[in-house]
């Protein structure tokens, strides 16, 4: 039987504002996928966002949602979760939104090990504003602020985010799109902090600058691409030049910051 | 029986005012002249099952208590100088999301790094005006440290009710300096709680107009789920671009403080009554202006003291009655003229209106006001 998406989806807030061929669809139904598989209780799990178009993702879904400021997602999200540890609290954003004005936040909520799940769709641009590049586009590439070429290196958000301390970090794409649930699903089920980083198309402000003719092209070259962990660890480094290496990238065990804010109450009641 | 006292500094009589109000959520950034604020919620806070969370910087910190109180805490954080700059953007989040929240700003020299151990009161109209847009504002600016006590109490009620952010200034005179306090007993002062829905969840709009200026604010976490925005937005909480919608909100937001002046202004009148000079002054410069007329009245002239405990709104009514009663006013402040500008714009020209400023990191004293207020008569 077809998914029911409806019953997580807010009754007259579509049509979206995406683009047509924008990934940001394909990860929301990843995402309401993971969260059915994961069985969470509606009034129990927050959706918090920043600024972006895919921050604009809460305003669809049927949980206790929050579109906050440019990059403070994780801010406000860890402030949730301190303060209401039962809850589940998930983060969804984009890569400027992520690790650019929110980089800060992001790092923190990795070394703090507080259990939230970050879905970070990285479409290589700030789509909203209309095709700046973002610490994610690629070197060399186009954006209406880098109209010779991007001359700024790019950021690593999985290799960012283990350095940091998440404790579940894993990458996909918008083309595998039954790897999305699956990967962010693990992310809820683990206990701390999980990014799952999302490379997703922006046809309108990345892709047409950048010569690809269709979102197909996009859609074709995360597949050529994309190379499994398992596959990417058996390969030289002179091989993985240009791949993108998908699925669960780091797992660890670490103590989960509510938990550990939960002994600091204990010692201080004397228990 | 016997009251129970204590010696506290106003920074910390404004960490156990804000855990007598119920206060359970801090996030803070350390930054002199306010951290004591932040080290008394760290020890105090987890005793009663409460959170303190040093955030990763200013604006981290802001957001991480707004995230706390949509679950209905009641939250705190505390700042200074520069980090006051930084934490404009999320003010604005808390004035248009309605989000309730207290920020205490132990005000410092600036502008920028300035004199961070120098006392100061130049960020006032920054509580008015620092965050962009219009939108309204409540800051209380207590003098000695019981008031300061009491008036984060009053600060945490008003944010409550008023679902709004509400900064408590002090500088770093009253901030630092040690009072004896008589605690009050839980009871003795008012403690109010925010509304809750008055409907079923399927029935709640988080900004609905119909059921007042303040519409209830549900918890998430409570079974209301609903949005929250930084957007403008309809009265269900979505974004809205709809130009009544749009124009009804902002109004509203500014029409929840403005019709509600006589219960948030709060002022001190001392010797007004005949007087044919009033000194306009608050905060620590205000226990100065004190002396001033205390001596002057000793000297045959006729002085009074017209205190602002709440400053935002102004007390716009008051200050423009008093101005056709005496002949002038003197506003001293710690910094380069900011109050006496809203008193010129509030007195219309009815009396004179005289102006003593210093930013030297030192106190207005006495004898400057007595030296200037000889000077107007």
């Amino acid at each position: 039987m077809a998914f029911n998406y409806e019953q997580y989806l807010r009754p007259g807030k579509l049509p979206h504002i995406w683009c047509p061929g924008c990934g940001h669809g394909i990860v929301l139904k990843g995402l309401l996928r993971a969260m059915d598989a994961c069985h969470l209780d509606k009034d129990r799990t927050a959706v918090v966002s920043g600024i972006g178009c895919a921050s604009r993702l809460p305003g669809y879904v049927d949980f206790n949602t929050l579109h906050t400021a440019h990059g403070r997602a994780a801010a406000f999200a860890t402030g949730i979760k301190l303060a209401r540890p039962e809850m589940t609290v998930l983060v969804v954003g984009g890569d400027g939104d992520g690790v650019a004005i929110g980089g800060n936040h992001f790092i923190h909520a990795c070394r703090r090990n507080i259990d939230m799940t970050y879905v970070l769709c990285n479409n290589y641009i700030y789509g909203m504003t209309g095709g700046q590049f973002s610490p994610c586009t690629p070197m060399g590439d186009k954006a209406s602020t880098t109209p010779y070429g991007n001359p700024d290196p790019t950021f690593d958000i999985a290799k960012l985010a283990i350095g940091a301390g998440a404790t579940f970090v894993a990458r996909t794409t918008a083309f595998h799109a039954t790897q999305i649930d699956k990967l962010i699903a693990e992310g809820i089920r683990h206990k701390g902090m999980s990014v799952i980083e999302v490379l997703d198309d922006c046809p309108t402000a990345f892709g047409r600058r950048n010569k690809f003719r269709s979102v197909v092209e996009m859609m074709k070259r995360f597949k050529e691409t994309a190379v499994p962990a398992a596959t990417a660890a058996k390969m030289s480094a002179e091989e993985l030049q240009g791949k993108i290496v998908t699925g669960i990238l780091h797992r660890e065990e670490r103590p989960e910051y509510c938990e550990q804010y939960q002994q600091v109450i204990d010692r201080a009641r004397g228990a | 029986m016997a009251k129970k006292v204590a010696l506290l500094q106003g920074n910390e009589a404004s960490a156990y005012g804000a855990l007598y109000a119920g206060c359970r959520f801090f996030g803070g950034y350390p930054i002199t002249p306010s951290t004591e604020v932040a080290e008394v919620m760290a020890v105090e806070l987890p005793k009663v099952g409460g959170k303190f969370i040093q955030m990763e910087d200013e604006i981290g910190a802001m957001a991480s208590i707004l995230g706390a109180s949509l679950t209905g805490a009641k939250v705190l954080t505390a700042s200074s100088g520069p980090g006051m700059s930084l934490k404009q953007e999320l003010i604005g989040y808390a004035c248009i999301a309605e989000i309730p929240c207290v920020i205490v700003n132990v005000m410092r020299g600036g502008p920028s790094t300035g004199m961070p151990t120098g006392p100061s009161q130049s960020d006032i109209m920054q509580a008015r005006w620092g965050t962009h847009g219009d939108h309204p504002t409540i800051a209380l600016v207590p003098a000695s440290c019981q008031e300061i006590f009491t008036e984060t109490v009053r600060a945490f009620n008003l944010a409550e009710i008023y679902r709004m952010p509400v900064q408590v200034l002090l500088d770093e005179i009253n901030g630092h300096m040690r009072e004896r306090i008589e605690l009050p007993e839980p009871g003795e002062l008012e403690v109010l709680d925010r509304a809750a829905p008055s409907v079923p969840p399927e029935q709640y709009l988080p900004f609905d107009p119909s059921v007042g200026d303040v519409p209830p604010l549900a918890a998430f976490g409570s079974g209301y789920r609903f949005h929250v925005t930084g957007l403008n937005k309809a009265p269900d909480g979505f974004p809205t671009t709809r130009a009544e919608l749009v124009d009804a909100e902002e109004r509203r937001q500014l029409r929840k403080i403005e019709a509600a002046r006589d219960l948030i202004e709060k002022n001190e009148e001392y010797l007004l009554d005949d007087a044919e000079v009033a000194v306009i002054a608050f905060g620590t410069i205000s226990r100065s202006a004190r002396h001033a007329v205390n001596a002057l009245r000793e000297q045959g002239i006729k002085a009074g003291l017209f205190r602002p405990i709440t400053l935002w709104p102004f007390p716009e009514r008051r200050v423009a009655e008093l101005a056709k009663q005496v002949k002038g006013m003197l506003v001293p402040e710690m910094n380069l003229g900011q109050l006496v500008l809203e008193v010129e714009r509030v007195v219309k020209g009815a009396c004179s209106v005289s102006s003593l400023t210093r930013v030297d990191g030192e106190p207005i004293t006495p004898d400057q006001i007595m030296e200037q207020i000889r000077e107007v008569c």
